[in-house]
């Protein structure tokens, strides 16, 4: 497997949604992912525009959180999904960009709208290979 | 789950008694099948719920109880402000207010048959469903702060319907208390497009018809015969309360500690009632509550175009609208006392007896309406409050189905092509901005509804009225 990737988790109700990669910011960019991976297939998400996001926690977890939670915002404001996405943090703060196109609900067939991120399944750490997990529950 | 961890107070009723840091016992009302079938985390979630301060006789899960986060979907806790009690936003849920909505269209299923089709078409373009679409009201700052401070009140003076319609919602359409200042501007601007949309997921505007009648005399209350055409909506606060959950949540969880707040898992982030937090909280839930009986107001009004459009002499009547995501100032009488309390209801509606104050002075007699929703495959229900739900859940029932399988299992096991075809073949028109969407909630993905329904009778919490099929459904 390789060592950066986005999977969802089993949650009852809603999704959950983890991100994996050689350090926090790679794997909060591949947790962004599997964000939009709820609503549609992230291939089918052009990139025509770019959003810059900042955001401040005081830890990893609630960062993660507000990091989705920005994207959340983004996406029903600007009615845009993205597919790629960049990282930096340093100390509690997080600046990333979004980079995607405005929804074409017959294209990318939104499923669901995201609600928020939750603290549900809310998790940070680095496993024993050494690759860094970021993951919750997002309500939809 | 397990059903030996639970002491079996009835048929319908499961006791867990109070262990480690649980102040009070948790109670679960479902059938011993239903039980065995939840997730492990509803007994987990419900107990931890039973450790918060200030709760109040017990922790309550409904018979659609699923994991939720923080507190299990199907949650019912009343909290005493004045013995420390808190306040959740996860205890209320990011869709705040979200609810169901009955209107009575005056027609029957053999004059709807000819029009089906149209009206499938006309209702699911007129109003907005799914991510990404935009309602035609737009407010203004000003506008905004009116509307959270009015709620369906407010829809009602712009001229989405009548005063009529305010007395068969509850807190006859506006919540007091409601302090829009406490509104950040992103949950306004996360609103600013959404007044009047249905959003996604397991919301929906379904016309039903009304297949059998359980209790003559509420069903005659009520207006309901068999055969009856029925409009039903289910949305909630949309984007504003979606934000607010979102940021009270956040701001929970980091002023805890601050509070002295021990918790058992983060998700379960609360606020003293009578703390800054909490009290923000209230002003800003409130005002989202006033948003969503606003926002089913609006569809009211576009479903009546619609039916003005192919049935120009009728006219489409409120039964009642109940919200299912909310925490409540209410009295009730706990070992003889009565006390001022703080029912939060996540996935959970309201049910009072006979006589309440609350309850619209046409159905007093009998009791609250209890809307419960469907899968677009199976049925809904009206029920109607009892005067035991009162002492047994707070004057609590369920709220719907609740989910058996997630999203992804149902993705995986359905096409929504597929799904749409066999529900068209049994008489059940679905229209949908999205076929994935379609398989996340076909009909398979939920629990039996009867089974849910029927357990929430037996237990006593609320009395079955009328059973309602889908024949239309629009999906966000």
């Amino acid at each position: 497997m390789s060592d950066r990737y986005w999977e969802h988790f089993h949650h009852e109700a809603d999704i959950g949604v983890r991100g994996v990669g050689p350090t926090v910011a790679d794997a909060f960019g591949e947790a962004a992912v599997a964000l939009t991976a709820v609503i549609t297939d992230p291939a089918t998400v052009v990139g025509r525009a770019t959003v810059a996001i900042r955001c401040e926690a005081p830890d990893p977890e609630l960062l993660l959180v507000d990091w989705l939670n920005a994207l959340v915002f983004e996406m029903t404001t600007r009615k845009m999904l993205f597919s790629r996405f960049s990282v930096s943090i340093t100390g509690q703060q997080l600046h990333g960009t979004a980079t995607g196109e405005t929804i074409d609900i017959a294209r990318h067939e939104p499923a669901v709208e995201v609600k928020g991120a939750t603290l549900t399944e809310l998790k940070v750490f680095k496993d024993n290979h050494g690759l860094w997990h970021a993951q919750c529950v997002v309500d939809v | 789950m397990d059903i030996s961890l639970f002491e079996r107070m009835s048929d319908f009723a499961w006791r867990i008694n109070p262990s480690g840091n649980m102040r009070v016992p948790a109670i679960i009302y479902a059938s011993e099948d239903l039980v065995r079938d939840m997730d492990d985390k509803v007994r987990e979630q419900i107990m931890n719920v039973a450790t918060l301060p200030g709760i109040v006789h017990a922790a309550y899960a409904m018979p659609d109880a699923h994991w939720g986060y923080g507190f299990p979907i199907g949650g019912v806790a009343a909290f005493d402000a004045d013995d420390g009690g808190v306040i959740s936003a996860g205890g209320v849920g990011f869709d705040i207010s979200c609810g169901v909505r009955n209107l009575h269209t005056g027609l029957t299923l053999a004059d709807l048959l000819p029009l089906r089709k149209e009206l499938a078409d006309a209702l699911y373009t007129t109003i907005p469903a799914g991510l990404g679409s935009t309602g035609r009201v737009h407010l203004n700052k000003k506008q905004m702060n009116a509307m959270l401070e009015g709620g369906a009140r407010w829809a009602v003076e712009q001229g989405y319907g009548t005063t009529d319609d305010l007395a068969h919602i509850e807190e006859y359409g506006c919540i007091s208390g409601a302090d829009p200042t406490q509104v950040s501007e992103r949950a306004k601007k996360r609103q600013q497009d959404e007044m009047g949309t249905l959003g996604s997921g397991n919301h929906y505007v379904e016309v039903q018809h009304v297949d059998e009648i359980f209790d003559v005399s509420a069903a005659t209350t009520f207006g309901l015969h068999t055969g009856d055409l029925i409009v039903s909506i289910h949305c909630g606060s949309r984007g504003l309360g979606h934000q607010i959950g979102t940021e009270f949540l956040r701001r929970m969880a980091i002023d805890a500690a601050s509070y002295k707040l021990r918790l058992p898992d983060r998700e379960l982030a609360c606020a003293p009632i009578l703390s800054p937090t909490g009290k923000d909280y209230l002003g800003a839930m409130r005002s989202a509550i006033n948003c969503a009986l606003a926002n089913r107001q609006i569809i009211t009004h576009l479903v009546r175009e619609v039916f003005a459009r192919l049935f120009p002499d009728n006219r489409l009547n409120l039964i009642y609208d109940v919200s299912h995501n909310t925490c409540k100032v209410e009295e009730h009488v706990v070992a003889g006392q009565r006390r001022r309390l703080f029912v939060h209801r996540k996935g959970a509606t309201r049910a009072f007896g006979p006589g309440h104050s609350a309850i619209p002075e046409a159905y007093r007699a009998v009791g609250q309406p209890v809307l419960i929703g469907g899968t677009m495959g199976t049925a809904s229900y009206i029920l109607v409050g009892t005067e035991q739900s009162g002492h047994l859940s707070f004057g609590s029932a369920c709220h719907g189905a609740g989910r058996a399988m997630s999203r992804r299992q149902a993705n995986k096991q359905w096409q929504g092509r597929q799904v749409i075809d066999q529900l068209a073949a049994g008489g059940i028109i679905v229209c949908s901005p999205s076929t994935r969407g379609v398989a996340e909630e076909a009909p398979g993905a939920y629990k039996d509804v009867s089974a849910v329904v029927d357990a929430t009778a037996d237990a006593g919490l609320a009395r079955k009225v009328a059973r309602l099929r889908p024949l239309i459904c629009i999906k966000g």
